[in-house]
């Protein structure tokens, strides 16, 4: 036998595990039920251990090729096929292809007559008949207890039921024996743990404040790590699942890849978009466009052709959807696209822990890149806040673990504007604000970027302005007054521009004003040049006066000489 | 006591003679179920022919079975425990466990002997 050599040297080899195939249950257990021994489930009527027990086998059958036995104390085999049919397990195929043995273990009090010594082995010929004959490697025995109640000899089924375990771990099986949860002494109500030393899970069924919550937690799980957490888990049309949403760490892998808000001019503002996988919490009082923004940032991921998962806690689905609709967005046709999926339920509706469990199972079946939670103050309705920072946080992680945006809104009151009910802002990435201001006898939007983890992000202001044709972000006007928005903003702008016409008027008159001096100084020196060019006309003329004269008193003395008959220098010296 | 009742009772005195001559002529079919051929198993096997010799003399069926030979048994006839007699016939089924050593208990178990519960029962 193998597993009892293995079992000799336990500390050189790590305990191996069998895999359950029950959805988080290996996660939590890093790789499922010890292998080759008995683990105890036990909790109260109708918390699911007859389901897990089941589970294990048959998805053992099924997804792992290890045929199993399923005895039962209690339901017939009948009644059992009859439960998981509509899980979609077909027992008789399986126990046609030999590969799931049910036994179911009848025993009647009244026809029972104790007369002197006996043992179990009957029990063990049955089981083990049943194992070898399908090659076994699981075995479930629901709920062994039940023999209590059918044997009085309690010495006599202690002893046998040590034995039993014993057995079972010899056989080298994988086992799970389920327990009743008993009063206030023990895990069972008749101390069966004690024999089952490997493994206990307890089952409960929990209700806190008319909300009921199932979960799971190890008590024992002998050589091997475990969270000692309680874990949420689930019972649906698919079956158990579990919900590993403690364990996670931070070594989360980020991306640089940015997404579009759904408005253009936010995306501006944080300098791309928000990181894929971050998450962002829109903060805001009533009625300040949380869900439009939301909305928009749905819409902008169904444009990249990504899944996006809406959960709504405060409208449903059809309402959001007209609502949006006034706004000039159309999500109706991602929703038949198949690319927006709505949940819209009350807060109330289950427990923290259970929707926190079903966030986990619809992101597990529908694999969105882009989560919306719409909005998360809804839920500290029915935890305290502490503990809805720790499922946020849980959340938070279990989304970027996977890479999926995520969108959360919260609702603000005046006066804590900077704060969250649930003190959730040291887990977002980007926090984004929305506040409505009072001032001249009206109401508006103010928006701003609070804070945005690794990216450059503008510290304006932004009004924000919500109109049939969508969301539009305008400059608010910010001067020595302070903030001024709405039609406040547009007096201040009205003002600005009778101010800019008035100063450009007056600009025009002194340009109007300058020409007029330009043309005076221009005809001044017009005059004076024309005077200076009348003076030389006057001095020419006068020049050529003189030049005449001089010509003529030249003539009129050579007229005289001839007359007097005068000689001439030039005639004596030229002869 | 009126006249409905006494012919009820009647009725039902008849019924009780009639099983009571019944039980002592009906046959008796018995499977024995042991574990092996352990001391306690020949025991048991032992004390149930003893029983079955005394009271019921030619008019029973013994069946003795391992159900180390016959494991698929254990399962048919609804058995955990070893060793198991089973009363087939006559009804009511009944199963008595044990060495088969209290020799009072396997009358009651097989309807031979009235149970008395005041001293019976523990």
């Amino acid at each position: 036998m193998a597993r009892r050599k293995k079992e000799a040297e336990p500390k050189l080899t790590p305990l191996a595990k069998c895999p359950t195939g029950i959805q988080g249950l290996d996660e939590i257990t890093n790789g499922g039920l010890p292998r080759g021994r008995p683990t105890l489930v036990c909790g109260g009527a109708g918390c699911g251990k007859t389901l897990l027990s089941m589970e294990f086998i048959v998805r053992g059958a099924m997804e792992f090729d290890e045929p199993g036995v399923f005895m039962s104390f209690e339901e017939s085999a009948g009644e059992l096929a009859k439960n998981v049919a509509s899980l979609g397990f077909d027992l008789p195929d399986l126990i046609e292809k030999k590969k799931l043995a049910l036994d179911h273990v009848f025993i009647e009090r009244s026809q029972i007559e104790e007369t002197g010594e006996y043992d179990l082995e009957g029990l063990f010929i049955r089981l083990g008949y049943a194992i070898d004959s399908i090659g076994a490697k699981r075995v479930a025995l629901d709920t062994v207890e039940a023999l209590f109640a059918g044997l009085p000899n309690e010495m006599i089924l202690r002893s046998e039921l040590r034995r039993l375990f014993r057995w079972l771990k010899d056989k080298g099986v994988t086992a799970i024996i389920t327990g009743e949860r008993g009063g206030e002494s023990g895990l069972t109500r008749h101390g069966i743990e004690e024999y089952v030393s490997d493994a206990v899970i307890v089952l409960d069924h929990r209700v806190v404040g008319q909300t009921a919550t199932r979960r799971l937690r190890f008590i024992k799980y002998r050589g091997s790590l475990h969270g000692a957490d309680e874990y949420p888990f689930l019972i649906d049309e698919t079956g158990f699942s579990v919900l590993p949403v403690t364990s996670l760490g931070l070594d989360y892998p980020v991306s640089s890849e940015r997404v579009s808000s759904g408005i253009p001019r936010l995306d501006h503002m944080l300098d791309g978009g928000y990181y894929r996988g971050s998450s962002v919490l829109i903060s805001g009082t009533a009625g300040t466009g949380k869900s439009s923004l939301a909305a928009y940032f749905a819409d902008a991921a169904c444009r990249r052709g990504e899944r996006c998962l809406y959960l709504a806690y405060e409208e449903s689905q059809d309402q959001i959807i007209r609502n949006m609709r006034s706004i000039g967005l159309d999500l109706e046709p991602w929703v038949k696209q198949g690319l927006l999926k709505f949940h819209a339920v009350r807060p109330t509706f289950y427990g923290l822990e259970m929707h926190l469990a079903i966030i986990h199972k619809l992101t597990n079946e529908y694999q969105p890149r882009a989560v919306i939670m719409d909005p998360i103050t809804n839920l500290s309705i029915v935890a305290s806040a502490e503990e809805v920072k720790s499922v946020l946080m849980r959340l938070v992680d279990f989304f970027k673990n996977r890479q999926i945006s995520t969108l959360f809104t919260n609702l603000t009151h005046p006066g804590q504007i900077e704060e969250t009910a649930t003190g959730v802002s040291s887990l977002m990435d980007t926090w984004l604000l929305t506040l409505s201001v009072e001032s001249s006898g009206e109401r508006n939007r103010i928006f701003f970027i609070l804070k945005s983890r690794g990216m450059a992000h503008s510290n304006q202001l932004r009004e924000f302005l919500i109109s049939d044709n969508g969301i539009d972000l305008m400059d608010a006007y910010v001067g020595p007054g302070g903030v001024f928005t709405g039609s406040a903003r547009v007096q201040q702008e009205g003002r600005e521009k009778a101010a800019a016409a008035a100063a450009e008027v007056e600009l025009e008159r002194r340009r109007a004003a300058l020409e007029r001096k330009r043309q005076a100084a221009e005809a001044q020196i017009a005059v004076l040049q024309a005077e200076i060019a009348s003076e030389e006309a006057e001095l020419q003329a006068l020049m050529t006066q003189e030049a005449e004269k001089l010509k003529v008193s030249d003539r009129e003395r050579v007229e005289l000489a001839v007359m007097r008959k005068a000689d001439t220098p030039e005639t004596e010296k030229g002869d | 006591m009126d006249e409905p009742q006494k012919k009820a009772l009647a009725k039902a005195e008849t019924a009780v003679k009639a099983a009571q001559k019944e039980k002592e002529t009906a046959v008796y079919v018995l499977r024995l179920y042991v574990a092996g051929t352990t001391p306690r198993s020949l025991h048991a096997i032992a004390n149930v022919k003893a029983i079955c010799e005394e009271h019921l003399q030619g008019r029973y069926e013994l069946e003795v079975i391992d159900l180390y030979q016959q494991p698929v048994l254990a399962r048919g006839e609804q058995i955990i425990a070893a060793p198991t007699l089973i009363k087939k016939l006559p009804e009511p089924l009944r199963r008595i466990i044990g060495d088969m050593s209290n020799t009072e208990r396997i009358l009651v178990g097989l309807d031979i002997k009235p149970k008395d519960i005041q001293k019976d029962r523990r």
